[in-house]
C-alpha cells in the first residue's frame, strides 16, 4: 500500500500511454472477437442452409415429419399473426383517414392499406411474429435436444441431424410461413375495409375500386417472396443456434433469446435490401 | 494405413489430441480395444472420459492422430461415410438421451424403422425382444418422462442394442443410480456381451462396476492412457495416481 504513490510517479511515458490506450486495446480486442463470432455463425449458417438444400434434393422428403412441422407453424403462430395483421391493416386505415380526410382523398385509403400490407407490413410483421414464436420455439426445442445429447444419439443411431431435424422445418417453414403472410394480407386489408367503410363510412364501390386499380398480382408477389426469404432465415438460425446451444438450461435460453434478436434484426436488414431488388 | 490395425483390434487409437478452448482434453491418447472384451476406462470426473467415447463413434474429431474402427481410419471421414460406420455401433448415453418426443417403443425402434431394413412384424418382435431383455416388456407405450432414471438407462441400452451393433459404448452406465439398480445394468452389459457377441467400451468413475463387467481397465489421468491391464492386474498394480484412485473411490464406495 505505501509503495502505491512512488510507483505513479516511476511511471514513465509509454507506461502512461500504455495504461491511457488499455480501454482503447480493449475494445478493440471485443470488436475484433464480436466480428469474428459474426463471421463464424454467418458461415456456419450459410453451411447449415447449404447442406439442408444438398440434403433435401438427395433424400426423399420425410413428410410425416414435415406435416407435423407445418401443424406446428400453422397452429402456433396463426393467431399471433392473424390478429396482427388485422390490427396492422385497421390502424393504418385510421391513420390514414385522419390525413387523407383533409384533402377528401379517402378512396385511396384501400390502395394504401392494400399496398402496405402485400409489399411491406404482411410479410415483415408475420415474419417478426413468426421468429418470436415458432423461431424461439424450435430454438428451445433443438436447444434442449443438444444439451441432454439427444441429438449426438441421433448421430449415434446413424442419422444425420440436419436430415432428420432441420430439413423438415425448412420445408415446413417454406410452405407455412408464405401462406400465413398471405393470410395477414387479406385479414389486413379487411380490416383497413372495415375501418374505413363501416366506422368512418367511406364509399365501399369507391373503396374497392380504387383498392383494385392500384394493387397488382406482382405487389402480391413480393410480399410472398419476401416471406419466403424470412422463413428461411427464422429456421436457420433458429435450427443453428439451437443445434449449437451449450452449457444446459441457461445456453438454450442464450440460444432461443439469440435466435429472436439475430431472426428479427436479419429479416429487416434483408427486407431493406429485398425491397431494394423486388422493386 | 489399414496395415496399422491389428487384425483382433476393433478399435484401434493412434495418437489423438483434442483442445476445448485452451484446454487440452485428450493428450496424445492411445488406446487398443480387442474384438469381443469389454474394456472400462476409469478415471476422475471431468478428465475426458465421455470425450474419448465420442470420438471412438466420430462425434468429435481429434486436432491429431488416428482411430481406426475395424482398420478403417474415421478420422478423415465425412459425415456421411460415418453415418455408415457408426452404424455398427451402439452408444448409451450418460443421460439416457431418449427422444422425449417419441415413447419408449419408439425410441427402441428408432434405428429400425429409421434405416427400413426389415419388415414391420420383424421390427415389433426385435423391440419386444431388447425391451424383455432389459426387464421393460410392459413398458412401451410409456412416455421417456414418465420413467425413473434406472428405468430410462435400461430403456437406453435397449436402443442401442436394437439395431445388433458389434460395438457398444457405454458412458457412465450406472452414474447416478442406487446400488441395485447399478448392479442390473452391469448384469446387463454383462449379459449383453453374452448374448450378442459384442465389443464393449464402457467409461466410469464406478469402481466396483469396473471390476464386476471388465475383462480389462484402463486408467485415464489427463488426457491419457497411463495403466491398462485385467482386474487382478490393477488391483495389484503400483501405480500412484491409480492407487490413489482406487483408495479414493473405496473410501467414498465405504463412506457412501
Amino acid at each position: 500500500m505505501r509503495k502505491e504513490p512512488s510507483m505513479h510517479l516511476e511511471t514513465s511515458g509509454a507506461q502512461f500511454m500504455t495504461r491511457l490506450l488499455a480501454p482503447l486495446r480493449e475494445l478493440g480486442t471485443f470488436l475484433g472477437k464480436r466480428f469474428s463470432d459474426f463471421v463464424t455463425h454467418l458461415g456456419g449458417m450459410t453451411h447449415l442452409l447449404a447442406s439442408s438444400i444438398a440434403v433435401s434434393f438427395t433424400h426423399p422428403p420425410r413428410w410425416r415429419e414435415i406435416t407435423r412441422q407445418m401443424f406446428n407453424f400453422g397452429v402456433q403462430s396463426a393467431p399471433v399473426v392473424l390478429l396482427t395483421g388485422m390490427a396492422t391493416g385497421a390502424i393504418l386505415a385510421l391513420q390514414t383517414w385522419y390525413q387523407f380526410r383533409l384533402m377528401q382523398m379517402e378512396s385511396l385509403i384501400g390502395p394504401v392499406v392494400s399496398l402496405s400490407m402485400t409489399n411491406e407490413l404482411g410479410p415483415l410483421l408475420t415474419g417478426l411474429m413468426v421468429a418470436g414464436r415458432m423461431g424461439a420455439a424450435m430454438a428451445a426445442e433443438l436447444g434442449t435436444m443438444r444439451v441432454t445429447e439427444q441429438i449426438d444419439a441421433l448421430r449415434s443411431l446413424a442419422t444425420d441431424p440436419v436430415r432428420y431435424l432441420v430439413v423438415p422445418r425448412l420445408i415446413a417453414g417454406f410452405i407455412m410461413i408464405p401462406m400465413l403472410t398471405a393470410f395477414a394480407i387479406a385479414i389486413g386489408i379487411a380490416g383497413g375495409a372495415v375501418v374505413a367503410i363501416h366506422l368512418k363510412g367511406v364509399n365501399a364501390t369507391f373503396y374497392w375500386e380504387k383498392t383494385k386499380l392500384w394493387t397488382e398480382p406482382s405487389d402480391i408477389w413480393v410480399g410472398i417472396i419476401k416471406s419466403a426469404v424470412f422463413a428461411m432465415i427464422i429456421v436457420i438460425v433458429a435450427c443453428y443456434r439451437g443445434v449449437n446451444a451449450s452449457g444446459g438450461a441457461e445456453g438454450v435460453g442464450k440460444a432461443t433469446t439469440g435466435t429472436v434478436v439475430t431472426a428479427c434484426v436479419s429479416i429487416l436488414i434483408s427486407d431493406f435490401f429485398l425491397t431494394n431488388i423486388l422493386f | 494405413m489399414a496395415n496399422a490395425a491389428h487384425t483382433n483390434t476393433t478399435i484401434d487409437i493412434q495418437g489423438i489430441v483434442k483442445h476445448f478452448g485452451d484446454q487440452l482434453v485428450l493428450d496424445e491418447l492411445s488406446l487398443e480395444v480387442f474384438t469381443g472384451e469389454t474394456i472400462v476406462i476409469i478415471g476422475g470426473s471431468g478428465c475426458g472420459k465421455s470425450v474419448l467415447l465420442k470420438h471412438m463413434i466420430g462425434i468429435l474429431k481429434p486436432e491429431r492422430g488416428r482411430i481406426f474402427i475395424n482398420g478403417t481410419d474415421i478420422v478423415p471421414l465425412s459425415e456421411s461415410r460415418l453415418l455408415e460406420i457408426r452404424s455398427q455401433f451402439g452408444m448409451v448415453f450418460q443421460s439416457s438421451a431418449l427422444f422425449d418426443s417419441m415413447n419408449v417403443w419408439e425410441n427402441v425402434a428408432f434405428s429400425l424403422t429409421e434405416h427400413k431394413t426389415m419388415p414391420r412384424k420383424e421390427i415389433d418382435e426385435r423391440v419386444k425382444y431388447c425391451l424383455d431383455l432389459v426387464g421393460l416388456g410392459g413398458a412401451g407405450e410409456k412416455n421417456p418422462a414418465e420413467l425413473s432414471g434406472g428405468m430410462r438407462k435400461r430403456v437406453g441400452v435397449a436402443r442401442a442394442i436394437a439395431h445388433e451393433p458389434k460395438i457398444i459404448l457405454y458412458d457412465e452406465p450406472t452414474t447416478g443410480l442406487d446400488p441395485v439398480t447399478g448392479d442390473t445394468i452391469n448384469d446387463l452389459i454383462i449379459r449383453a456381451r453374452e448374448r450378442l457377441a459384442v465389443t464393449s467400451v464402457a467409461v466410469t468413475h464406478d469402481l466396483h462396476s469396473a471390476y464386476k463387467i471388465a475383462d480389462r481397465i484402463a486408467m485415464m489421468v489427463n488426457g491419457k492412457i497411463t495403466v491398462v491391464g485385467t482386474p487382478s492386474e490393477i488391483r495389484a498394480s503400483e501405480d500412484r495416481a491409480l492407487r490413489q484412485f482406487i483408495g479414493t473411490s473405496g473410501t467414498a464406495a465405504f463412506m457412501g
